[in-house]
């Protein structure tokens, strides 16, 4: 079974998902990186595919990815970086980024190399799911891999349930109209949005994304789904802090206690 | 063969409308509406009347006789330039404005290069009355100095972009991420036949009025509304699409599209995206782009900021895979010795973006009876810098 179902048979509820972006600080701290988060208590890892033109980030991964970029991360690299992951690391990894490298390197090849290195699933924001139906899932499903869809507060009913139909691993709730970033706390409306999609009882998870970044923001969606995806947070910490393990782990013991 | 966009937002194997989630609720209201507006009575009247009292059309068209001498041909310049702003930019954002207003948003946004597509805009939405914020690189903001204040002059909020190289791909990054942030109450503009549909097919019927007019006026200068050859020079390829668009089934008619080869193809500083590029995804589009061997969309150059973009439209990345138009590319070099050619000859000072339309003229034997059409996209004022600095470097 897919790694991703697995933890969300055993685990119900305040899942905590961490992004990263591959190639940042230093281009060799990918592997580093993912076992301190295990370590840590991260449930989930995605590792951010740098891309020149992140459209949908805000302005913390933009700069990630060009430094991460100007250290010379690249796909074919990150697949050699995470050969060994799986003899190291049990959590579900995914990978997450934009569609032209991955059409570039190859859709078939790219979803031979996750299957090899042992990635469970993949996020490519700008690949619409109509679009992932015809020409894509094929090639997933042979490779036992996911691809997650995200929904938005402008998501109308009707195409939550498609995507619901089409999803399988978890849906990504973006909680608000926005780029990716951190925020203080969530207003009222997001979380009507959030209490609105949790009595659609979809068959898929939710794990809510964008704007999660701390003890309050995981708890706020926590009361409505099964957990959340930080990202810009915790670049950020690697930003100042580096990639010690020990400022990792207070990063995730903050969120979760 | 079929050059129209089919249903699915598709020229063949190109184009469709790959954005993330947050992006789509607006192309969904703006692909689900566009035909309807534009083929409801109260818009085509509008539209017309503004293009012609406001844009001044129909520009004309205009038999170079001393340009056609020297190259012992019919050419014939379709006069972009003359429009209201100085470009042919001015023809889609007044058809947007429309749009706009009919889907009831109250702020515009935009992203510019050179600036054009800027000034088009912010113009439109003075006369609109609708608040207008324009995305500029920071690099572009210095060099494009006149054209910034212009659009500050009519109102609009000019942001500077401090992102990546701070030109033309990064401004529209940025329009992009504003959009995602302001789903609601704005409508993006786009300047080009590019992006995610229906935006390429949006743009390229605003601009089909070039072509829709080039039809009677050949056939009142030469008694058939049929051309032998159509230039336009491309960078998104919007002058191209409309000049392309009434001729794109009458395969008689042989269309050239003319890229910014910059320093040189091989030289690693060029904006020929055809020339250069592979397939993949940029700004919404499948089409082809430039980019390097990790995928990752690489940056332009040119000596004209209206050609610096690593993409081209759907539209072109089709004709030139289907052959029915045939992509060339003049250099820097080349492109001024052009538009100091047509300055001397004929007394119009072209855009440099222009000036890569006919850059290409001296590289066909045309026949004598040939009629050829070259589309003049805009005026050269903005580029006067460059022309100086040519002219002083070659004591003229």
């Amino acid at each position: 079974m897919n790694r991703i179902n697995k933890l969300f048979q055993t685990h119900k509820g305040r899942i905590l998902s961490i992004y990263f972006t591959a190639g940042y600080p230093t281009v060799d701290s990918t592997a580093e990186i993912i076992r301190a988060l295990e370590a840590a208590g991260a449930d989930m890892v995605e590792i951010g595919m740098p891309f020149s033109d992140p459209v949908a980030d805000g302005p913390v991964i933009q700069n990630s990815s060009q430094q991460a970029l100007n250290n010379g991360m690249s796909a074919k690299l990150l697949f050699r970086q995470l050969e060994n992951i799986r003899e190291q690391v049990n959590i579900p990894l995914l990978l997450m980024g934009y569609l032209n490298p991955v059409v570039h390197f190859g859709i078939n090849e790219f979803c031979m190399k996750c299957e090899e290195v042992g990635i469970d699933g993949v996020i490519l924001p700008d690949l619409p799911p109509d679009i992932y139906m015809v020409e894509y899932r094929d090639f997933f499903e042979k490779h036992n891999l996911h691809n997650i869809f995200l929904i938005t507060p402008q998501t109308s009913e009707g195409r939550i349930r498609t995507i619901d139909k089409y999803s399988d691993g978890f849906i990504y709730m973006v909680s608000s109209a926005s780029t990716t970033g951190a925020r203080d706390s969530f207003s009222a409306k997001d979380v009507e949005y959030f209490s609105r999609i949790s009595k659609m009882k979809l068959n898929n998870n939710c794990l809510v994304g964008f704007g999660v970044s701390n003890k309050k923001t995981f708890s706020q969606v926590c009361d409505y789904t099964s957990g959340a995806i930080i990202g810009s947070a915790f670049v950020n910490i690697l930003k100042e802090k580096g990639t010690g393990s020990k400022s990792i782990k207070n990063f995730i013991d903050a969120i979760r206690k | 063969m079929d050059y129209n966009v089919n249903e699915r937002g598709y020229y063949d194997e190109f184009g469709g409308a790959f954005v993330p989630e947050m992006m789509y609720p607006n192309i969904e209201e703006l692909r689900e509406n566009y035909l309807k507006i534009l083929n409801d009575q109260s818009f085509k009247d509008e539209f017309s009347l503004l293009l012609r009292d406001y844009v001044g059309r129909p520009s004309p068209l205009y038999y170079a006789r001393r340009l056609s001498e020297f190259y012992n041909t019919r050419i014939y310049l379709k006069r972009e330039d003359l429009n209201h702003t100085g470009a042919h930019k001015i023809n889609n954002t007044v058809g947007q404005i429309l749009i706009a207003k009919r889907l009831g948003k109250r702020r515009i946004i935009a992203e510019t290069g050179a600036g054009q597509h800027g000034v088009a805009t912010a113009t439109v939405c003075a006369l609109m009355g609708l608040k207008c914020i324009v995305f500029m690189g920071k690099v572009d903001v210095e060099r494009q100095k006149p054209n910034v204040l212009r659009m500050k002059m009519l109102g609009a909020d000019v942001v500077p972009v401090t992102k990546g190289n701070m030109t033309l791909k990064d401004a529209t990054n940025e329009a992009f991420r504003y959009w995602i942030n302001n789903p609601v109450d704005t409508h993006y503009i786009v300047g080009s036949v590019v992006g995610p549909h229906p935006y390429p097919d949006l743009v390229a019927r605003l601009q089909s009025v070039i072509s829709e007019e080039m039809k009677w006026q050949l056939e009142e200068h030469t008694g058939r509304p049929d051309p032998d050859f159509i230039i336009a020079c491309v960078g998104g390829g919007s002058n191209a699409a409309g000049s392309f668009y009434h001729y794109l089934d009458n395969e008689k008619v042989k269309l050239i599209a003319v890229e910014a080869a910059g320093k040189g193809i091989d030289s690693g500083e060029s904006a020929a995206t055809i020339a250069l590029g592979y397939p993949g995804i940029i700004h919404g589009s499948k089409t082809i782009l430039m980019q390097n061997d990790d995928g990752q969309i690489t940056e332009p150059y040119s000596i004209s900021a209206g050609l610096d973009y690593p993409g081209i439209g759907p539209l072109h990345a089709w004709l030139d895979k289907s052959k029915r138009a045939s992509y060339e590319n003049a250099t820097d070099t080349e492109t001024l010795e052009a538009a100091f050619q047509l300055t001397r000859l004929e007394g119009i000072i072209p855009a440099l973006e222009s000036a890569h339309a006919l850059a290409v003229l001296g590289k066909h034997k045309f026949k004598k009876d040939d009629v050829v059409v070259v589309t003049i996209s805009g005026r050269g004022d903005k580029d006067m810098v460059s022309y100086i600095k040519y002219m002083e470097e070659k004591n003229f």
